[in-house]
Protein backbone atom coordinates (compact mmCIF):
# COMPACT_ATOMS: atom_id res chain seq x y z
CA UNK A 1 0.00 0.00 0.00
CA UNK A 2 2.40 2.80 -1.65
CA UNK A 3 -0.41 5.25 -0.93
CA UNK A 4 -1.03 5.09 2.51
CA UNK A 5 1.70 5.63 5.51
CA UNK A 6 2.12 2.34 7.70
CA UNK A 7 0.05 3.63 10.37
CA UNK A 8 -3.02 3.67 8.20
CA UNK A 9 -2.51 0.63 6.52
CA UNK A 10 -2.48 -1.09 9.97
CA UNK A 11 -6.24 0.78 10.34
CA UNK A 12 -7.57 -1.20 7.27
CA UNK A 13 -5.56 -4.45 7.60
CA UNK A 14 -5.64 -4.92 11.42
CA UNK A 15 -9.57 -5.58 11.47
CA UNK A 16 -8.88 -8.44 8.83
CA UNK A 17 -7.19 -10.26 10.56
CA UNK A 18 -6.10 -9.75 14.51
CA UNK A 19 -8.39 -7.08 15.48
CA UNK A 20 -11.16 -8.51 14.00
CA UNK A 21 -14.71 -6.73 14.88
CA UNK A 22 -16.78 -10.24 15.12
CA UNK A 23 -14.26 -12.63 15.73
CA UNK A 24 -12.18 -10.95 17.94
CA UNK A 25 -14.19 -8.14 19.29
CA UNK A 26 -17.28 -9.97 19.41
CA UNK A 27 -19.29 -7.41 17.88
CA UNK A 28 -21.71 -7.02 15.22
CA UNK A 29 -23.04 -10.98 16.02
CA UNK A 30 -26.88 -10.82 15.57
CA UNK A 31 -26.80 -10.00 11.61
CA UNK A 32 -23.92 -12.64 11.23
CA UNK A 33 -25.96 -15.18 12.58
CA UNK A 34 -29.57 -13.84 10.66
CA UNK A 35 -28.80 -13.32 7.16
CA UNK A 36 -25.86 -15.99 6.33
CA UNK A 37 -27.98 -18.70 5.05
CA UNK A 38 -27.20 -17.63 1.84
CA UNK A 39 -23.70 -16.23 0.22
CA UNK A 40 -25.44 -13.75 -1.93
CA UNK A 41 -27.38 -12.08 1.54
CA UNK A 42 -23.84 -12.46 3.17
CA UNK A 43 -22.48 -10.66 0.26
CA UNK A 44 -25.01 -7.30 0.11
CA UNK A 45 -25.03 -6.79 3.56
CA UNK A 46 -21.03 -6.51 3.57
CA UNK A 47 -21.34 -4.13 0.74
CA UNK A 48 -24.03 -2.38 2.97
CA UNK A 49 -22.16 -1.89 5.57
CA UNK A 50 -19.05 -0.99 3.88
CA UNK A 51 -20.81 1.89 2.48
CA UNK A 52 -22.67 3.11 5.85
CA UNK A 53 -19.64 2.64 7.98
CA UNK A 54 -17.47 4.30 5.33
CA UNK A 55 -19.41 7.23 5.01
CA UNK A 56 -20.68 7.34 8.46
CA UNK A 57 -17.37 7.51 10.26
CA UNK A 58 -16.74 10.18 8.43
CA UNK A 59 -19.32 12.36 8.75
CA UNK A 60 -19.39 11.43 12.32
CA UNK A 61 -15.69 12.49 12.42
CA UNK A 62 -16.21 15.77 10.69
CA UNK A 63 -19.08 16.63 13.71
CA UNK A 64 -16.56 14.99 16.50
CA UNK A 65 -16.19 18.93 17.96
CA UNK A 66 -19.40 20.08 17.65
CA UNK A 67 -21.47 16.97 19.03
CA UNK A 68 -22.58 17.31 22.72
CA UNK A 69 -21.34 14.01 24.63
CA UNK A 70 -24.49 14.00 26.37
CA UNK A 71 -26.71 13.34 23.18
CA UNK A 72 -23.69 11.72 21.11
CA UNK A 73 -25.38 8.58 21.69
CA UNK A 74 -28.74 9.82 19.82
CA UNK A 75 -26.75 11.73 17.10
CA UNK A 76 -24.56 8.51 16.24
CA UNK A 77 -27.93 6.78 15.91
CA UNK A 78 -29.68 9.58 13.71
CA UNK A 79 -26.49 9.24 11.51
CA UNK A 80 -26.61 5.78 10.66
CA UNK A 81 -30.67 5.93 10.53
CA UNK A 82 -30.51 8.99 7.96
CA UNK A 83 -27.70 7.08 5.98
CA UNK A 84 -29.24 3.94 5.66
CA UNK A 85 -32.67 5.31 4.94
CA UNK A 86 -30.80 7.68 2.18
CA UNK A 87 -29.51 4.55 0.82
CA UNK A 88 -32.77 2.93 1.01
CA UNK A 89 -34.66 5.54 -1.30
CA UNK A 90 -32.06 5.96 -3.59
CA UNK A 91 -31.58 2.00 -4.60
CA UNK A 92 -35.00 1.89 -4.68
CA UNK A 93 -35.50 4.57 -7.43
CA UNK A 94 -32.67 3.23 -9.42
CA UNK A 95 -32.17 0.04 -8.70
CA UNK A 96 -35.52 -1.65 -7.56
CA UNK A 97 -34.36 -5.39 -7.68
CA UNK A 98 -31.45 -4.77 -5.71
CA UNK A 99 -33.48 -2.65 -3.03
CA UNK A 100 -35.66 -6.03 -2.89
CA UNK A 101 -33.17 -7.81 -2.13
CA UNK A 102 -31.59 -5.58 0.93
CA UNK A 103 -35.14 -4.59 2.42
CA UNK A 104 -35.02 -7.07 4.91
CA UNK A 105 -31.51 -6.14 6.27
CA UNK A 106 -32.08 -2.16 6.22
CA UNK A 107 -32.64 -2.42 10.04
CA UNK A 108 -30.28 -4.51 10.82
CA UNK A 109 -27.70 -1.98 9.69
CA UNK A 110 -28.97 0.33 11.88
CA UNK A 111 -28.57 -2.00 14.77
CA UNK A 112 -25.29 -2.78 14.17
CA UNK A 113 -23.06 -2.96 16.88
CA UNK A 114 -19.82 -2.51 14.89
CA UNK A 115 -21.26 0.65 13.44
CA UNK A 116 -22.34 2.48 16.37
CA UNK A 117 -18.69 0.81 17.92
CA UNK A 118 -16.65 2.44 16.02
CA UNK A 119 -18.44 5.82 15.73
CA UNK A 120 -17.99 5.92 19.24
CA UNK A 121 -14.28 4.42 20.18
CA UNK A 122 -13.00 5.71 16.93
CA UNK A 123 -14.31 8.38 15.34
CA UNK A 124 -15.51 10.80 17.43
CA UNK A 125 -11.85 10.44 18.44
CA UNK A 126 -9.60 11.18 15.10
CA UNK A 127 -9.90 13.14 11.60
CA UNK A 128 -11.95 12.17 8.91
CA UNK A 129 -9.62 10.56 6.87
CA UNK A 130 -8.22 8.09 9.53
CA UNK A 131 -12.02 7.54 10.62
CA UNK A 132 -12.70 6.45 6.56
CA UNK A 133 -9.67 4.04 6.41
CA UNK A 134 -10.82 2.50 10.11
CA UNK A 135 -13.81 2.32 8.83
CA UNK A 136 -13.56 0.68 5.48
CA UNK A 137 -11.32 -1.44 7.54
CA UNK A 138 -14.04 -2.65 10.04
CA UNK A 139 -16.68 -3.49 7.66
CA UNK A 140 -14.38 -5.23 5.68
CA UNK A 141 -13.06 -7.52 8.59
CA UNK A 142 -17.27 -8.06 9.12
CA UNK A 143 -17.39 -8.88 5.53
CA UNK A 144 -14.63 -11.55 5.27
CA UNK A 145 -16.79 -13.22 7.92
CA UNK A 146 -20.23 -13.12 7.09
CA UNK A 147 -18.79 -14.38 3.52
CA UNK A 148 -17.27 -17.13 5.04
CA UNK A 149 -19.88 -18.36 7.28
CA UNK A 150 -22.41 -17.26 4.48
CA UNK A 151 -20.28 -19.78 1.72
CA UNK A 152 -20.35 -22.61 4.63
CA UNK A 153 -23.71 -22.75 5.17
CA UNK A 154 -25.32 -22.15 2.09
CA UNK A 155 -22.74 -24.90 0.68
CA UNK A 156 -23.41 -27.49 3.39
CA UNK A 157 -26.87 -26.39 3.83
CA UNK A 158 -28.30 -26.17 0.30
CA UNK A 159 -25.82 -27.27 -1.83
CA UNK A 160 -25.63 -24.44 -3.84
CA UNK A 161 -23.92 -21.62 -3.76
CA UNK A 162 -25.76 -17.97 -5.05
CA UNK A 163 -27.96 -20.09 -6.34
CA UNK A 164 -26.00 -22.25 -8.68
CA UNK A 165 -26.30 -25.70 -7.71
CA UNK A 166 -22.13 -26.89 -7.21
CA UNK A 167 -22.66 -30.09 -5.72
CA UNK A 168 -25.92 -31.71 -7.89
CA UNK A 169 -28.93 -31.87 -7.89
CA UNK A 170 -30.77 -33.25 -4.90
CA UNK A 171 -33.69 -34.22 -6.18
CA UNK A 172 -32.34 -35.95 -9.55
CA UNK A 173 -29.67 -37.42 -7.56
CA UNK A 174 -26.60 -35.86 -9.81
CA UNK A 175 -23.27 -34.84 -8.52
CA UNK A 176 -22.72 -35.41 -4.76
CA UNK A 177 -25.49 -36.98 -3.97
CA UNK A 178 -25.56 -39.85 -6.66
CA UNK A 179 -22.81 -41.50 -3.71
CA UNK A 180 -25.71 -41.06 -1.25
CA UNK A 181 -24.44 -37.14 0.30
CA UNK A 182 -27.51 -34.93 1.85
CA UNK A 183 -28.06 -31.43 2.58
CA UNK A 184 -27.94 -30.76 6.39
CA UNK A 185 -31.06 -28.32 6.75
CA UNK A 186 -29.55 -27.81 9.96
CA UNK A 187 -27.03 -25.46 8.52
CA UNK A 188 -29.62 -22.89 7.73
CA UNK A 189 -30.61 -22.21 11.31
CA UNK A 190 -29.28 -20.18 13.50
CA UNK A 191 -27.31 -21.70 16.13
CA UNK A 192 -25.24 -23.09 12.98
CA UNK A 193 -24.17 -20.09 12.17
CA UNK A 194 -22.96 -19.32 15.65
CA UNK A 195 -20.99 -22.84 15.76
CA UNK A 196 -19.41 -22.41 12.14
CA UNK A 197 -18.57 -18.62 13.22
CA UNK A 198 -16.92 -20.43 16.59
CA UNK A 199 -14.93 -22.94 14.54
CA UNK A 200 -13.90 -19.66 12.71
CA UNK A 201 -12.59 -18.27 16.20
CA UNK A 202 -10.83 -21.65 16.76
CA UNK A 203 -9.12 -21.37 13.63
CA UNK A 204 -7.77 -17.86 14.13
CA UNK A 205 -6.81 -18.58 18.03
CA UNK A 206 -5.03 -21.79 17.27
CA UNK A 207 -3.06 -20.01 14.44
CA UNK A 208 -1.56 -16.86 16.78
CA UNK A 209 -2.12 -17.79 20.48
CA UNK A 210 -1.51 -13.78 21.14
CA UNK A 211 -4.87 -14.14 20.66
CA UNK A 212 -6.38 -16.15 23.63
CA UNK A 213 -7.32 -14.68 26.39
CA UNK A 214 -6.63 -15.13 30.63
CA UNK A 215 -9.04 -16.11 32.48
CA UNK B 1 -14.20 24.80 33.03
CA UNK B 2 -16.80 23.41 31.46
CA UNK B 3 -16.84 22.76 27.86
CA UNK B 4 -18.88 24.76 25.28
CA UNK B 5 -20.55 21.80 24.41
CA UNK B 6 -21.77 20.78 27.52
CA UNK B 7 -23.97 23.76 27.98
CA UNK B 8 -27.71 22.37 28.05
CA UNK B 9 -28.51 25.24 26.07
CA UNK B 10 -26.10 24.10 23.95
CA UNK B 11 -27.28 20.70 23.49
CA UNK B 12 -30.94 21.89 23.30
CA UNK B 13 -30.16 23.78 19.99
CA UNK B 14 -27.80 21.11 18.90
CA UNK B 15 -30.47 18.70 18.76
CA UNK B 16 -33.43 21.06 17.17
CA UNK B 17 -30.67 21.69 14.26
CA UNK B 18 -29.88 18.26 13.67
CA UNK B 19 -33.61 17.25 13.58
CA UNK B 20 -34.36 20.15 11.18
CA UNK B 21 -31.64 19.12 9.02
CA UNK B 22 -31.92 15.63 8.89
CA UNK B 23 -35.72 16.33 8.62
CA UNK B 24 -35.71 18.24 5.49
CA UNK B 25 -32.53 16.35 3.99
CA UNK B 26 -34.69 12.84 4.30
CA UNK B 27 -37.73 14.90 3.42
CA UNK B 28 -36.58 16.21 0.24
CA UNK B 29 -34.86 12.56 -1.02
CA UNK B 30 -38.36 11.00 -0.38
CA UNK B 31 -40.03 13.55 -2.37
CA UNK B 32 -37.76 13.60 -5.16
CA UNK B 33 -37.62 10.60 -5.39
CA UNK B 34 -40.99 9.45 -5.35
CA UNK B 35 -42.41 9.78 -8.90
CA UNK B 36 -39.04 6.87 -9.85
CA UNK B 37 -40.24 4.70 -6.83
CA UNK B 38 -43.89 4.73 -7.98
CA UNK B 39 -43.05 4.13 -11.38
CA UNK B 40 -40.83 1.26 -10.05
CA UNK B 41 -43.39 -0.60 -8.51
CA UNK B 42 -45.97 0.10 -10.90
CA UNK B 43 -43.76 -1.46 -13.06
CA UNK B 44 -43.10 -4.39 -11.19
CA UNK B 45 -47.07 -5.06 -10.49
CA UNK B 46 -47.08 -5.48 -14.07
CA UNK B 47 -43.75 -7.76 -14.19
CA UNK B 48 -45.58 -9.94 -11.67
CA UNK B 49 -48.95 -10.72 -13.09
CA UNK B 50 -47.59 -11.68 -16.67
CA UNK B 51 -45.48 -14.06 -14.65
CA UNK B 52 -47.81 -15.64 -13.39
CA UNK B 53 -49.40 -16.37 -16.62
CA UNK B 54 -46.36 -17.74 -18.29
CA UNK B 55 -44.93 -14.38 -19.83
CA UNK B 56 -41.55 -14.48 -18.60
CA UNK B 57 -37.51 -14.66 -19.52
CA UNK B 58 -37.28 -17.57 -17.43
CA UNK B 59 -34.02 -19.28 -17.55
CA UNK B 60 -32.94 -23.04 -16.17
CA UNK B 61 -33.32 -22.53 -12.33
CA UNK B 62 -34.94 -18.75 -12.00
CA UNK B 63 -36.91 -16.96 -12.22
CA UNK B 64 -36.87 -13.88 -14.38
CA UNK B 65 -38.99 -11.20 -15.36
CA UNK B 66 -39.86 -9.75 -18.75
CA UNK B 67 -37.68 -6.17 -18.97
CA UNK B 68 -38.46 -3.08 -17.86
CA UNK B 69 -38.13 -1.70 -21.20
CA UNK B 70 -40.54 -3.97 -22.46
CA UNK B 71 -42.99 -5.08 -19.70
CA UNK B 72 -45.98 -1.79 -20.36
CA UNK B 73 -46.08 -3.06 -24.29
CA UNK B 74 -45.89 -6.39 -23.37
CA UNK B 75 -48.49 -5.84 -20.63
CA UNK B 76 -50.88 -4.37 -23.02
CA UNK B 77 -50.71 -7.04 -25.62
CA UNK B 78 -51.31 -9.88 -23.13
CA UNK B 79 -53.75 -7.91 -20.37
CA UNK B 80 -56.90 -8.31 -22.91
CA UNK B 81 -59.35 -7.02 -19.73
CA UNK B 82 -58.98 -6.00 -16.21
CA UNK B 83 -62.11 -6.16 -14.23
CA UNK B 84 -63.14 -5.31 -10.62
CA UNK B 85 -65.89 -7.53 -8.79
CA UNK B 86 -67.63 -5.91 -5.82
CA UNK B 87 -70.63 -8.40 -5.25
CA UNK B 88 -72.70 -8.65 -8.10
CA UNK B 89 -71.54 -5.69 -9.82
CA UNK B 90 -68.65 -6.39 -12.52
CA UNK B 91 -67.08 -3.44 -14.19
CA UNK B 92 -63.80 -3.09 -16.33
CA UNK B 93 -61.22 -0.80 -15.05
CA UNK B 94 -58.03 -0.48 -17.16
CA UNK B 95 -56.08 0.24 -14.07
CA UNK B 96 -57.42 -2.33 -11.76
CA UNK B 97 -53.79 -3.70 -11.44
CA UNK B 98 -52.85 -0.59 -8.91
CA UNK B 99 -56.11 -1.70 -6.38
CA UNK B 100 -54.37 -1.71 -3.43
CA UNK B 101 -55.32 -5.24 -1.66
CA UNK B 102 -54.32 -4.35 1.73
CA UNK B 103 -56.40 -1.02 1.87
CA UNK B 104 -58.87 -3.20 0.91
CA UNK B 105 -58.41 -6.01 2.70
CA UNK B 106 -58.60 -3.64 6.17
CA UNK B 107 -61.50 -1.69 4.46
CA UNK B 108 -64.08 -5.21 4.64
CA UNK B 109 -63.04 -5.55 8.02
CA UNK B 110 -65.96 -3.17 8.14
CA UNK B 111 -68.79 -5.38 6.91
CA UNK B 112 -71.09 -3.03 4.95
CA UNK B 113 -68.20 -2.36 2.71
CA UNK B 114 -68.54 -4.05 -0.14
CA UNK B 115 -64.62 -5.45 -1.14
CA UNK B 116 -63.18 -4.36 -4.36
CA UNK B 117 -61.41 -7.31 -6.59
CA UNK B 118 -59.56 -7.16 -9.09
CA UNK B 119 -59.27 -9.56 -12.06
CA UNK B 120 -57.35 -9.49 -14.86
CA UNK B 121 -57.86 -11.83 -17.55
CA UNK B 122 -54.63 -12.63 -20.26
CA UNK B 123 -54.77 -14.50 -23.40
CA UNK B 124 -51.73 -16.32 -24.65
CA UNK B 125 -51.88 -19.12 -27.56
CA UNK B 126 -55.13 -19.25 -27.38
CA UNK B 127 -55.50 -19.71 -24.11
CA UNK B 128 -57.33 -17.50 -21.51
CA UNK B 129 -55.83 -16.73 -17.68
CA UNK B 130 -57.98 -15.27 -14.93
CA UNK B 131 -55.08 -13.77 -13.02
CA UNK B 132 -55.86 -12.92 -9.38
CA UNK B 133 -53.66 -10.75 -6.58
CA UNK B 134 -54.06 -12.23 -3.20
CA UNK B 135 -52.46 -11.20 0.10
CA UNK B 136 -51.58 -12.67 3.58
CA UNK B 137 -49.48 -12.99 6.30
CA UNK B 138 -46.05 -15.23 6.57
CA UNK B 139 -44.24 -15.22 9.44
CA UNK B 140 -42.57 -12.35 9.39
CA UNK B 141 -44.33 -9.51 7.54
CA UNK B 142 -46.80 -9.66 4.30
CA UNK B 143 -46.80 -12.34 2.07
CA UNK B 144 -48.61 -11.66 -1.28
CA UNK B 145 -49.27 -13.50 -4.79
CA UNK B 146 -50.50 -13.44 -8.20
CA UNK B 147 -52.25 -16.73 -9.32
CA UNK B 148 -53.51 -17.38 -12.68
CA UNK B 149 -55.94 -19.78 -13.50
CA UNK B 150 -57.82 -21.01 -15.92
CA UNK B 151 -62.19 -21.01 -16.15
CA UNK B 152 -62.21 -24.55 -14.19
CA UNK B 153 -59.72 -22.49 -11.42
CA UNK B 154 -56.84 -25.02 -12.05
CA UNK B 155 -54.09 -22.97 -11.74
CA UNK B 156 -51.94 -21.98 -14.76
CA UNK B 157 -48.85 -19.86 -13.01
CA UNK B 158 -48.56 -18.12 -9.79
CA UNK B 159 -45.78 -15.80 -8.38
CA UNK B 160 -45.38 -15.19 -4.83
CA UNK B 161 -43.41 -12.59 -3.27
CA UNK B 162 -42.89 -11.53 0.63
CA UNK B 163 -41.93 -8.24 2.39
CA UNK B 164 -39.84 -10.03 5.06
CA UNK B 165 -39.57 -13.87 5.67
CA UNK B 166 -35.92 -15.51 6.56
CA UNK B 167 -33.77 -15.23 3.61
CA UNK B 168 -33.03 -19.74 2.56
CA UNK B 169 -36.05 -20.31 4.22
CA UNK B 170 -39.87 -19.00 4.21
CA UNK B 171 -37.95 -16.22 1.43
CA UNK B 172 -37.59 -19.23 -0.98
CA UNK B 173 -41.26 -18.92 -1.89
CA UNK B 174 -40.27 -16.35 -4.74
CA UNK B 175 -38.17 -19.28 -5.90
CA UNK B 176 -38.80 -21.93 -9.23
CA UNK B 177 -39.03 -24.93 -7.38
CA UNK B 178 -41.71 -23.94 -5.06
CA UNK B 179 -43.83 -20.86 -7.44
CA UNK B 180 -43.60 -24.25 -10.10
CA UNK B 181 -45.31 -26.95 -7.95
CA UNK B 182 -48.47 -25.04 -8.49
CA UNK B 183 -48.88 -25.27 -12.08
CA UNK B 184 -51.55 -27.41 -12.55
CA UNK B 185 -52.91 -28.06 -9.72
CA UNK B 186 -56.41 -27.90 -9.05
CA UNK B 187 -57.83 -25.22 -6.61
CA UNK B 188 -61.22 -27.26 -6.30
CA UNK B 189 -61.84 -30.54 -5.40
CA UNK B 190 -65.06 -32.62 -6.87
CA UNK B 191 -66.37 -29.14 -8.31
CA UNK B 192 -66.11 -27.41 -4.69
CA UNK B 193 -63.60 -25.11 -3.93
CA UNK B 194 -60.94 -26.32 -1.64
CA UNK B 195 -58.07 -24.40 -1.87
CA UNK B 196 -54.31 -25.79 -1.72
CA UNK B 197 -52.36 -26.84 0.85
CA UNK B 198 -48.73 -26.30 1.51
CA UNK B 199 -47.95 -29.91 3.07
CA UNK B 200 -44.99 -31.48 4.98
CA UNK B 201 -45.11 -35.23 4.88
CA UNK B 202 -47.80 -35.51 2.05
CA UNK B 203 -46.86 -38.92 -0.03
CA UNK B 204 -46.33 -37.25 -3.25
CA UNK B 205 -42.69 -34.75 -2.74
CA UNK B 206 -42.36 -34.39 -6.33
CA UNK B 207 -46.04 -33.42 -6.78
CA UNK B 208 -46.77 -35.83 -9.37
CA UNK B 209 -50.59 -35.77 -8.63
CA UNK B 210 -51.95 -32.56 -9.49
CA UNK B 211 -55.59 -33.33 -8.08
CA UNK B 212 -54.73 -34.02 -4.39
CA UNK B 213 -54.98 -30.28 -3.18
CA UNK B 214 -51.56 -30.42 -2.15
CA UNK B 215 -48.00 -28.72 -3.02
CA UNK B 216 -44.76 -29.90 -1.19
CA UNK B 217 -43.69 -27.52 1.86
CA UNK B 218 -40.18 -26.28 2.43
CA UNK B 219 -38.23 -27.01 5.20
CA UNK B 220 -37.97 -25.13 8.12
CA UNK B 221 -40.41 -22.87 6.82
CA UNK B 222 -43.61 -24.03 8.32
CA UNK B 223 -45.11 -20.84 9.18
CA UNK B 224 -44.88 -19.24 5.85
CA UNK B 225 -46.44 -22.11 3.90
CA UNK B 226 -48.75 -22.21 6.31
CA UNK B 227 -49.70 -18.61 5.48
CA UNK B 228 -49.46 -19.06 1.98
CA UNK B 229 -51.94 -22.02 2.45
CA UNK B 230 -54.25 -19.64 4.21
CA UNK B 231 -53.74 -16.97 1.66
CA UNK B 232 -54.96 -19.23 -0.92
CA UNK B 233 -58.01 -20.43 0.68
CA UNK B 234 -59.83 -17.32 1.85
CA UNK B 235 -58.81 -14.85 -1.11
CA UNK B 236 -59.40 -17.13 -3.74
CA UNK B 237 -62.74 -18.26 -2.29
CA UNK B 238 -63.84 -14.75 -2.88
CA UNK B 239 -63.38 -15.55 -6.77
CA UNK B 240 -65.34 -18.30 -6.97
CA UNK B 241 -68.86 -16.68 -7.29
CA UNK B 242 -67.45 -14.83 -10.84
CA UNK B 243 -66.16 -18.33 -11.96
CA UNK B 244 -69.62 -19.85 -11.21
CA UNK B 245 -71.02 -17.04 -13.57
CA UNK B 246 -68.20 -18.36 -16.38
CA UNK B 247 -69.73 -21.78 -16.21
CA UNK B 248 -73.43 -20.40 -16.73
CA UNK B 249 -73.11 -18.07 -19.77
Amino acid sequence: MGLLSKKDAKLITDPLTDDNPVTIQVLGICSALAITAELKASIVMAVAVLFVLGIGNVVISLMRNIIPSKIRIIVQLIVVATLVIIVDLVLKAFAYELSKTLSVFVGLIITNCIIMGRFEAFALANGPWKAFLDGIGNSLGYGVILIIVGFFRELLGSGTLLGYKVLGDPIAKTGVYAFGYENNGFMLLAPMALIVLGIVIWIQRSRNEALIEEH
Amino acid sequence: MEKRTDKNSYTLLFAIGMVLIVGSLLAFTASALKPNIEENKRIEKQQNILYAMGVNDNDEGSAVFVGTDVVVDEFSKYIKKQIVIQGDKITEDANAYLIDIKKEQTAAKDASYQRKLPLFIGEKDGKTFYIAPIRGKGLWDAIWAYVAMDADMVVQGAYFDHKGETPGLGANIKQRFFMDDFIGEHLKSNGNFTGITVAKGNADPTNKDKTDNEVDAIAGSTITGDGVTAMLKTELKLYVPYFKTLKTN
